[in-house]
């Protein structure tokens, strides 16, 4: 059983079996708050699943990008669940699930030979009046979407014209499907592979200014 | 769960360290902690990005790491203990969501603590080892007063019980003493962390050649902030003697200015913390806090504390510092009284109160 955590929006988390039946999910959209409920989220989640921890054999991190405050508890909660129970972190950049489920969406309603075609970006809010994007284009041999440009941000007002010069169709989303992180895992582990970066994606430096020589107070 | 010893891993997050402590009843059996404070240093005091990106990376080497030390396995853990504040909120928020999904995964119990309380807990896990003025070395006893001092918090707390009541007398009303240290080192040039740097420089200069302010300490504040602590005046009035110093043309006497700073925090510290002993009768002072490491004010505890009739206890360096043994400490008392877990609805509380020590107790 992959257990699949996702903070890097709101709080998701989900249980997937090896084949990809997804057993639950559950999900907070509070865009804050994410220490407070991911206790309980994996509670339920292994509770709808009808698990015990003991039977979650891999944990697939949401590495973002993401907020940074709230997308550090996803990951410390799945490194330390994964660290209890002695089994493997599977680190997944989270707008891989979001991919993942507009291709598997696009191919179920038959727009699949265009979606496959088609370079998107998976858009998600950034603050500080910017947006983090990934571009896409279709699936592979292992059922996995194609990265064709690493996560980046953009500023708000140049997004459109930034994706245009990919020929990229913009495609936001609000939310990471914890599911669709561990369904991507458990696609990433049958093929031997490793998808997600071993750090979080902050693609930012902290926000710090050096000081300056110590300021005159008075003269 | 073994509720007459418990076998406890704490883990703090509130600052600059990652903390993790395994604790057996009130046995310290490892104390890891792996500090950012390097990365601090050139920017001259602690960055809470910097502090909570560093977290993320050092929890799971560190909890490996007294996992090992201690020759505990987690399976052996009767309780996971997570400081819930206060604290930076993003760096705290690493060490809730870290200790859930342990507590989780390993279905074992949770004690989300407060930290300032942990700080007195550490010293049950001095076994003895006090540098106390005291013949006792046996165990706190209460009521006690304690000093925290650190380069996140400066509290004066009265202790009547450590699980059940414990109140706030005075605390900062601007740095943190810590900070007040680092602040003063820039201003003479000395590198970060100042605490040490400060104290070195200290070494040949006269702790009385500058009268610099004591914050907080004229009549007219005593009524209203008796026990309170205001170092940014101080740090304003080193700022002013050291520039009009300079604008003379005349060198700076870094080791008076150091030693004569270094005297105006110490001495308010010391003075504030035993006026709370006289006035309320408790002949008993517990210093806790990375800034404990300074030996001045260490000294002038036990010198001023053993003339005023007061028994000064000072655990060791190693958990007078922000540490996750301390936590596991606070929560192995909470178990053994009794107190059930925490649920998982808490949350990382920055300004938690000291008069909640445990947090969200389920019913
Ligand atoms: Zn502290």
């Amino acid at each position: 059983m992959i257990l699949g955590i996702d903070t890097s929006l709101g709080s998701a988390v989900a249980v997937v079996e090896p084949d990809g039946v997804i057993r639950s999910q559950t999900v907070s959209a509070d865009p804050r708050g994410h220490a407070e409920v991911i206790g309980t989220l994996i509670e339920r989640a292994l509770g709808e699943a009808s698990i015990r921890p003991s039977d979650v054999t891999h944990v697939a991190a949401g590495m973002g990008p993401g907020p940074f405050t709230g997308l550090r508890v996803g990951i410390a909660a799945a490194r330390a669940f994964a660290l209890g129970r002695g089994v493997p972190v599977v680190p997944v950049p989270s707008h891989d699930a979001v991919a993942l489920e507009l291709l598997i969406h696009d191919a179920l309603t038959g727009g699949y030979e265009d979606a496959a075609d088609e370079t998107f970006a998976v858009v998600t809010d950034a603050r500080r009046r910017e947006f983090a994007y990934t571009l896409y284009r279709g699936l592979d041999a292992d059922g996995l979407p194609v990265r064709v440009a690493e996560p980046a941000l953009a500023p708000r007002d140049d997004l459109d014209a930034v994706l245009a010069d990919a020929g990229a169709v913009r495609r936001d989303s609000d939310r990471v499907p914890a599911a669709m992180l561990a369904l991507a895992a458990s696609r990433a582990l049958a093929a031997g592979r490793t998808i997600g970066p071993a750090d979080a994606l902050y693609l930012r430096s902290p926000d710090v200014t050096l000081p300056h020589a110590p300021k005159r107070v008075f003269l | 769960m073994n509720r007459a010893e418990p076998l406890v891993l704490g883990i703090e997050t509130s600052c600059d360290e990652t903390g993790i402590g395994i604790v057996r009843g009130r046995t310290l059996l490892s104390n890891t902690i792996a500090s950012s404070m390097d990365e601090h240093a050139r920017y001259g005091g602690v960055v809470p990005e910097v502090a909570a990106r560093a977290h993320l990376e050092a929890l799971q080497p560190s909890i490996e790491a007294a996992l090992a030390e201690s020759g505990v396995a987690l399976a052996d853990v009767d309780a996971v203990a997570v400081t819930s504040g206060p604290g930076l909120a993003g760096a705290l928020m690493v060490g809730v969501g870290a200790a859930k999904a342990l507590a989780v995964s390993l279905e074992k119990p949770l004690y989300a603590v407060n930290h300032l309380v942990g700080h007195i807990a550490a010293d049950i896990l001095q076994a003895g080892a006090a540098t106390s003025t005291a013949d006792d070395d046996g165990a706190l006893e209460y009521p006690t007063v304690a000093l925290l001092v650190s380069g996140g918090h400066t509290s004066l707390l009265l202790v009547r019980d450590l699980t059940t009541d414990v109140e706030l007398l005075g605390e900062t009303m601007d740095d943190a003493a810590g900070e007040a240290f680092d602040k003063v080192a820039r201003l003479l040039g000395l590198p970060y962390p100042g605490g040490p740097e400060i104290d070195r420089a200290a070494v040949d200069g006269d702790p009385k050649a500058i009268a610099f302010p004591r914050g907080l300490s004229r009549a007219s504040d005593m009524a209203e902030h008796r026990y309170d602590f205001s170092f940014s005046g101080l740090k304003t009035a080193v700022a002013r003697w050291v520039e009009q110093r300079q604008a003379a043309g005349e060198p700076v006497p870094v080791a008076d200015v150091a030693a004569s700073f270094r005297e105006a925090v110490v001495d308010v510290l010391v003075t504030k913390a035993l006026a709370a002993c006289r006035d309320y009768d408790v002949p008993r002072l517990l210093l806790g806090g990375g800034v404990i490491a300074n030996r001045r004010l260490r000294d002038t505890a036990l010198e001023r504390g053993a003339a005023a009739g007061v028994t000064v206890r000072i655990p060791p360096l190693s958990l007078c510092t922000d540490n996750g043994a301390m936590i596991a400490a606070l929560a192995s008392e909470l178990i053994m009284s009794g107190r059930e877990p925490s649920t998982l609805a808490f949350g990382a509380d920055s300004t938690l109160p000291v008069t909640e020590i445990q947090v969200a107790e389920s019913s």
